[in-house]
C-alpha cells in the first residue's frame, strides 16, 4: 500500500510548460539515527525518482539521507504529444512504486 | 441651499459610519486567531492545497484503512458507519465525548479503539500509531470548515472545569502556566517563534519539526518538556481534560484537519 499525492493538468496546449508536483508517503530513515535500543536504525531512504513522459525521461533526481520525510518533488515539462507520465520511486528495502498521471496534450 | 445640503450630507456620513461601528463590534467581536493565520504564507498555501499538504498523506491512508476488514469480527469501520463523508461529517467538531455506557470522556482516536475492541475485535493501537492517526486525520477531515462544537453534556462539566485547572496551573522547572504563554503572552515571540493562541483547530496536524502527524496529545507533552515539567503517561486523563477546555475555548473557529504548523 503506498500513498501519492499528484497534482499535474489533465490537459496542457500543444508546447506549454507544466509542472507537475508529487507527494510520497516514506519515512525517510537516515541511517544516523540510534534507536530506543541504542543501535543505529537501519538506512531506510526512496534513492532516486524517475519522471518519464511516453517512455522517455524528462526528469530525475537523487536522494541523499538528508532529505525530509515524505518528500515533495516539483519539475517543469514541455507538453509535446499526449500520453502517460509516469513517476517512479526507488529506495533501500527494495523500496519501488510507480504512479501514472495521463496529459492530454491539444 | 448648499449650507443644507451640507449638513444633510455630514449626518449621512455620521450615520454610515455610526452603522459600521456597529456591524464592526459584532462581526470584530471574535478576536481569536487560529495558529494557520500566524503562520507563514508558503505554510498556509501548503496546508491549503490538498496535493502538498503533506497531511493529506495520512488522510488518504485513513481512507485505505476505513474500508479494510481487521479483527476477530473480520469488519472494517465500513462496514457499520457506511461512507464516512456522510456518518463522520461533523463528528470530530464535538469530540472529546462521553461515550454511551462509559463514564469518561475520551478523544477522537479513544473512540476509533473502543470501536477496534468492541466491535472489530481487534487489539487497541498505541498512542500515536500512524494507522491510528491516519484514521482520526480521515474521520477528522470529513468535518473540514466546519464549526467546532463541543457537546452539551453535564457531565463533561467536571472534566473541563480540570483542563481550566491544569491550563491555568504554573508548573515545571520554568514554573509557567499554558496561560502564561497562550493567553498573556500570545502573539509575541518566544525564542524566535511566534506564540500561538492554543485552540486545538487542526490536529491531527503536520508539523513540520516532528515530519509526522502528530496528536494534540503529542503537542501538549512538547509544551511540558518544554516547561521542563514531567509530562503525564500518555494514557493520563489531563490530555483529554485540557483537550476538553481548549476545544470549549475554540468553540465556533472553524477545522482545518489536517493543518500543517512550523
Amino acid at each position: 500500500m503506498s500513498n501519492i499525492l499528484v497534482n499535474a493538468p489533465k490537459t496542457a496546449r500543444r508546447g506549454a510548460v507544466i509542472e507537475i508536483k508529487a507527494l510520497i508517503l516514506h519515512p525517510m530513515e537516515t541511517g544516523f539515527r540510534p534507536g530506543p535500543n541504542g543501535r543505529l536504525i537501519p538506512r531506510n531512504i526512496i534513492e532516486r525518482f524517475t519522471a518519464t513522459w511516453n517512455g522517455t525521461e524528462i526528469f530525475a533526481m537523487d536522494m541523499s539521507s538528508a532529505i525530509a520525510a515524505n518528500p515533495f518533488v516539483s519539475f517543469f515539462a514541455e507538453a509535446n504529444e499526449s500520453g502517460t507520465v509516469v513517476l517512479r520511486w526507488t529506495g533501500d528495502e527494495g523500496f519501488a512504486v510507480e504512479e501514472r498521471v495521463a496529459i492530454a496534450v491539444e | 441651499m448648499t449650507r443644507r445640503l451640507l449638513v444633510v450630507g455630514l449626518a449621512l456620513v455620521f450615520a454610515a459610519s455610526y452603522a459600521a461601528a456597529q456591524v464592526g463590534t459584532q462581526s470584530g467581536a471574535d478576536k481569536r486567531r487560529s495558529g494557520y493565520q500566524d503562520m507563514g504564507e508558503a505554510l498556509q498555501k501548503m496546508q491549503d492545497d490538498d496535493t502538498a499538504n503533506p497531511g493529506m498523506l495520512f488522510v488518504q491512508l485513513g481512507g485505505q484503512l476505513w474500508v479494510k476488514a481487521t479483527g476477530a469480527a473480520d469488519k472494517s469501520c465500513a462496514d457499520c458507519h457506511g461512507a464516512a463523508a456522510a456518518s463522520m461529517k461533523g463528528v470530530a467538531v464535538r469530540y472529546p465525548a462521553i461515550p454511551s455506557g462509559g463514564d469518561l470522556p475520551v478523544d477522537l482516536g479513544g473512540r476509533i479503539n473502543l470501536c477496534r475492541t468492541e466491535h472489530q475485535k481487534v487489539d487497541r493501537l498505541p498512542p500515536e500509531n500512524r494507522d491510528l492517526l491516519a484514521l482520526a486525520a480521515y474521520v477528522a477531515h470529513q468535518s473540514r470548515g466546519l464549526p467546532i462544537a463541543p457537546p452539551e453534556d453535564p457531565r463533561l462539566e467536571v472534566f473541563r472545569q480540570q483542563g481550566a485547572e491544569i491550563y491555568r496551573r504554573r508548573q515545571g522547572q520554568l514554573n509557567l502556566s499554558c496561560a502564561i504563554c497562550h493567553d498573556d503572552n500570545a502573539g509575541r515571540k518566544l525564542a524566535g517563534i511566534a506564540i500561538p493562541e492554543a485552540h486545538p483547530t487542526g490536529y491531527p496536524i503536520y508539523r513540520l519539526e516532528w515530519q509526522a502527524l502528530g496528536s494534540l496529545k503529542r503537542r501538549l507533552r512538547n509544551c511540558l518538556v518544554g516547561i521542563r515539567a514531567e509530562a503525564w503517561p500518555l494514557d493520563a486523563p489531563e490530555y483529554t481534560a485540557l483537550e476538553l477546555y481548549l476545544m470549549e475555548r475554540a468553540r465556533g473557529m472553524k477545522l482545518e484537519t489536517p493543518a500543517v504548523r512550523p
